[in-house]
C-alpha cells in the first residue's frame, strides 16, 4: 500500500482528472480517461507494496479485466461513436475551463483534507487513496454536470466510476470480489455507448428537445 | 442449505426462467400471458415462505439470503403488486398488440425476480447488485413506447439512476471500510485484515450488526451519507428526483406502477438495512437529520411541481416524489414512526398501483395524458404514443368518469386514498407518521400537515377536471393509440382484465383502512421492533 511506485500511480490519476477537465478535443479527452483507465488496472498488481512473490491470482485478474474494458473496451467504443456520428470534435463545456479547473482544484482540495482526516493513522498510505478516490468522483461529476454532449456525459461517469475503483483498492486485499463489483458500472457504461450508438444521442436534451429524429 | 433459503432462491429463480421463455416464444399475442402465470407463482412461493418460515433472521447462523421481516413486508408488497399488474398487462398488451413485447414482458419479470433479490438480499454486496440490476431490468420498460420523448425519458433515467448507483457502490465501499479500517487501526500490516478472520471482511448484515460496536464510525457516517444520496436517487428523494416525472410520464402506466410501488420500495428497503447498522453502531444522527431534511424537500418539491403540472401521468409521479419523502422522514423520525412508514410503504405501494393503472386506461381512451392546455413549460405529452397526433384541436382529458366509469371512479378513488382522506389505508399509516412526527418533533409535524395540505389542492384541481365534467364528443375519442390507422379503431373500454385488478387493489387499499388485518399487523409490528432490536 504504501509503495512509492502505487504512491505515484495515484497522483498520475489525480493528474489525468485536471487534464480531462481541461481538455478542448474530444479525443483528448477519451485518451486520457483510457489512460488512467491502464493505470487504474496496474494498481492491483501493487496494493501490495513491493511483495510480488504471494501476488493473489485474483488480483492479476482484477487488474486485466479493469485495464482492457477501462483502457481499452470503452475508450474504443467512445471512438467508434465519435467516427461514426456526426458529432463536433470540440467539448461544449457549460462552464468555461478555466472555472472548471478552478472547481476542480477545490475539490482535489476538499478530497486531500478529507482523507487526512478520516484514514487511519496506522496504515500511511490510505490517505492518498482516500484523496484521489474522492477527488476523482468529483471530477467526473463537475465533467458529468458542466458537459452538454452525451458522450462526453459518458467519460464523466467512467471518471467518476473510476474514483469508485480508486477505493476499491483499500478493500481489494481483504473482499477482492466485493470491488469486482465494479464492473457493473462498466456495463452501464457499455451501456451508455450502445444507447448513442445505436440512438444517435447527441446529448443530455438540456432544453427538453431533441435534436435529430431517430 | 436450509429450506428457507431453498425457497427464496426458487422464488427468484421461477420469475428469471419465464422471463427467459419469453425472450424465447414468438407468438407476441400469446407472450403476455406469462405475466400472470410468473406473478401468480411467485405469489402462491411468497405466501409459502412466509407462512411457513419465521421471517425473524437467526443471528447464530448469518447468510446472504433470507428473510427479515421488513425485507418480508416489501417482498409481500411487490409480489400482490405484481400479481395484479400483471393480470392487467395482459388487457394492456392486448391494446398494444401492434407493438413487440418480448423484452417488455422479460424485463418486467427479471425485475419481479430482481425485487425479491433485493427484498432477501442479507450482503451489502448483494443487494447492492440487486439495485444495480433492476435499474438496467427496468430502463427497456421506459422506453416500450420507443419514440423519442420515451428515450429521453429513458436516457435520463439511465443517467440519473447510474449516478445514485455509483454513489452508493462507493458509501457501500466506506461500509466495507468502516469493518476493515478499526482492524488496521489494530496495527496490522497495511490494510492487511485478510488475516485477521472472515468475521471482520464480513459484509452480511448479519454480522455487521453482531460488531457494530466494533465499526469505524467516521467511515460509517461518511458511508451513511453516499447510501443516502445514492439509494435516495432510487427512490426519487428531491433533489435526486429529477428523472421521475419523465420516466413515470412517458412509460406505460403499468412501469409507472412497478416503479413506484416495487423498485422504489427496494431502494427504500436497502437504505433501511444500512441506517439499522449506523444506528446499532450509534453512527446515524446525521443520516436521521438528513433524511428529514430530504423528505420535507421532496414533499415541498412535489407540492409545487403537483400545482402546475397539467399531465395525469406527471403529476403521479409527484404524488409518488411526496410519499417517498413521507417514508424518508419516517425512516428519519425512526422511533414510534418506523412502525407507521413501514405500514406506509405497503399503503403507498398499493395505492400507485391504482393511481397508474387506472391512468393508463384513461390515457388508452383518450390518446392524451394532458389534462388542461397549459403545455408551455413542459416537454409537451399530447400526442400519444406511437402515433403522430391527429389534427383537430387538442385532446384533453375531461369527464373521465362518464367515459370510463370504472378507471374514472378507480382513479378519483385512488386520488383519495393517496392524499390520506379516510377510510382507505394511507390515511391511516399517515396517521401513524404525524402522531409519531408531533411526539418529538411538532415543526416536522406542522410542516408535514401543510405539505400534504398543499399536494392536495394541487393534484386535486386536476384530478377534478379529469375526471368530472362532460366528455368530449365522440368522433373525436377513438383516433389515436389505440389500433393502427388503418382499422377504425373501436373506442377503448373497460374490460375485466384491464379494470377488475385495478379494482382488486383499490378493494386492498380499503381494506386495510377499515381494518388492518391481523397477520399483517404483527408483522409490521415485528419489523419495526426487530429494526430498534436492542443490541
Amino acid at each position: 500500500m504504501s509503495g512509492s511506485l502505487f504512491s505515484s500511480l495515484l497522483v498520475v490519476v489525480m493528474l489525468l482528472n485536471f487534464y480531462c477537465i481541461g481538455a478542448s478535443r474530444l479525443r483528448a479527452l477519451i485518451r486520457a480517461v483510457s489512460l488512467q483507465g491502464v493505470v487504474l488496472g496496474l494498481m492491483p498488481l501493487l496494493v501490495h507494496g513491493s511483495a510480488t512473490a504471494d501476488l493473489p491470482v485474483l488480483h492479476v485478474v482484477v487488474s486485466l479485466v479493469t485495464a482492457l474494458i477501462k483502457g481499452v473496451v470503452i475508450p474504443q467504443l467512445l471512438l467508434r461513436a465519435l467516427r461514426a456520428l456526426p458529432i463536433k470534435r470540440e467539448v461544449e463545456p457549460l462552464i468555461g475551463t478555466v472555472p472548471s479547473l478552478v472547481l476542480a482544484a477545490l475539490a482535489t482540495a476538499l478530497a486531500i483534507v478529507f482523507g487526512q482526516r478520516l484514514a487511519p493513522a496506522s496504515t500511511p498510505g490510505a490517505a492518498l487513496v482516500v484523496a484521489t478516490a474522492l477527488a476523482t468522483v468529483l471530477s467526473g461529476f463537475l465533467l458529468l454536470v458542466t458537459r452538454l454532449k452525451a458522450v462526453t456525459q459518458i467519460v464523466g461517469y467512467l471518471v467518476l466510476e473510476n474514483g469508485v475503483f480508486v477505493f476499491g483498492m483499500l478493500l481489494v486485499e481483504a473482499i477482492p470480489f466485493f470491488v469486482e463489483l465494479g464492473i457493473l458500472l462498466d456495463l452501464v457504461v457499455g451501456i451508455f455507448v450502445m444507447g448513442i450508438l445505436i440512438h444517435h444521442i447527441h446529448r443530455d436534451f438540456p432544453t427538453g428537445q431533441r435534436e435529430d429524429p431517430s | 442449505m436450509s429450506g428457507p433459503t431453498v425457497l427464496v432462491l426458487l422464488t427468484i429463480a421461477l420469475p428469471l426462467v419465464i422471463a427467459g421463455a419469453a425472450l424465447l416464444l414468438r407468438d407476441n399475442a400469446r407472450r403476455p400471458r406469462l405475466l400472470p402465470l410468473a406473478a401468480g407463482a411467485h405469489l402462491a412461493l411468497t405466501l409459502a415462505l412466509l407462512i411457513l418460515f419465521p421471517t425473524t433472521p437467526d443471528p447464530s447462523s448469518p447468510s446472504a439470503l433470507g428473510l427479515d421481516p421488513p425485507g418480508a413486508i416489501v417482498l409481500l408488497l411487490v409480489s400482490v403488486l405484481f400479481f395484479f399488474a400483471a393480470i392487467y398487462g395482459v388487457g394492456y398488451l392486448r391494446a398494444r398488440h401492434d407493438r413487440d413485447n418480448r423484452l417488455f414482458v422479460a424485463c418486467t419479470l427479471a425485475v419481479l425476480a430482481l425485487l425479491t433479490l433485493v427484498a432477501t438480499a442479507r450482503h451489502v454486496g448483494l443487494a447492492w447488485v440487486a439495485v444495480e440490476s433492476t435499474t438496467l431490468a427496468g430502463a427497456p420498460l421506459i422506453y416500450f413506447n420507443r419514440n423519442p420523448r420515451s428515450l429521453e425519458a429513458t436516457w435520463r433515467y439511465l443517467v440519473v439512476g447510474s449516478i445514485g448507483i455509483a454513489l452508493a457502490l462507493l458509501g457501500s465501499f466506506f461500509l466495507g471500510y468502516a469493518a476493515l479500517a478499526p482492524a488496521a487501526d489494530l496495527g496490522a500490516h497495511a490494510v492487511g485484515a485478510h488475516d485477521l478472520g472472515p468475521a471482520h471482511a464480513s459484509l452480511l448484515y448479519d454480522d455487521l450488526l453482531a460488531r457494530a460496536d466494533t465499526l469505524s464510525i467516521p467511515w460509517l457516517e461518511a458511508s451513511m451519507v453516499l447510501l443516502v444520496i445514492g439509494y435516495g436517487t432510487k427512490m426519487g428523494l428531491a433533489p435526486m428526483h429529477t428523472w421521475k416525472p419523465d420516466a413515470y410520464g412517458e412509460s406505460p402506466g403499468m412501469v409507472g406502477a412497478i416503479f413506484a410501488g416495487g423498485t422504489a420500495s427496494g431502494a427504500f428497503l436497502v437504505l433501511l438495512r444500512s441506517l439499522q447498522v449506523a444506528d446499532r453502531a450509534g453512527a446515524g444522527a446525521f443520516a436521521h437529520d438528513a433524511l428529514i431534511a430530504l423528505g420535507l424537500a421532496s414533499m415541498a418539491v412535489a407540492a409545487a411541481f403537483a400545482w402546475r403540472e397539467p399531465d395525469l401521468k406527471r403529476l403521479l409521479a409527484w404524488s409518488s416524489v411526496e410519499h417517498m419523502g413521507l417514508l424518508a422522514i419516517g425512516l428519519g423520525l425512526g422511533g414510534a414512526a418506523l412502525f407507521g412508514a413501514l405500514l406506509h410503504l405497503v399503503m403507498n405501494g398499493l395505492t400507485k398501483g391504482v393511481l397508474f393503472l387506472a391512468a393508463a386506461n384513461i390515457h388508452r381512451a383518450y390518446g392524451t395524458s394532458l389534462v388542461s392546455a397549459d403545455t408551455a413549460t413542459h416537454l409537451g405529452s399530447a400526442a400519444s404514443p406511437g402515433s403522430p397526433a391527429p389534427p383537430g384541436p387538442r385532446r384533453l382529458i375531461t369527464g373521465a368518469i362518464r367515459r370510463l366509469p370504472v378507471s374514472g371512479t378507480l382513479l378519483l378513488l385512488g386520488f383519495l386514498a393517496a392524499i390520506g382522506s379516510p377510510p382507505f389505508g394511507p390515511f391511516v399509516s399517515e396517521l401513524w407518521l404525524l402522531r409519531a412526527a408531533f411526539a418529538d418533533h411538532v415543526a416536522v409535524g406542522i410542516a408535514m400537515v401543510v405539505l400534504l395540505f398543499a399536494v392536495f389542492i394541487g393534484m386535486g384541481r386536476t384530478i377534478l377536471a379529469a375526471t368530472q365534467g362532460a366528455p368530449p364528443p365522440p368522433p373525436d375519442l377513438p383516433r389515436g393509440p389505440i389500433a393502427e390507422a388503418s382499422a377504425p379503431p373501436e373506442p377503448f373500454k373497460d374490460t375485466w382484465l384491464t379494470a377488475g385488478p385495478i379494482a382488486a387493489l383499490m378493494a386492498l387499499v380499503l381494506v386495510l383502512g377499515v381494518a388492518l388485518p391481523a397477520p399483517l399487523a404483527r408483522l409490521v409490528a415485528a419489523a419495526s421492533t426487530w429494526l430498534q432490536g436492542a443490541p
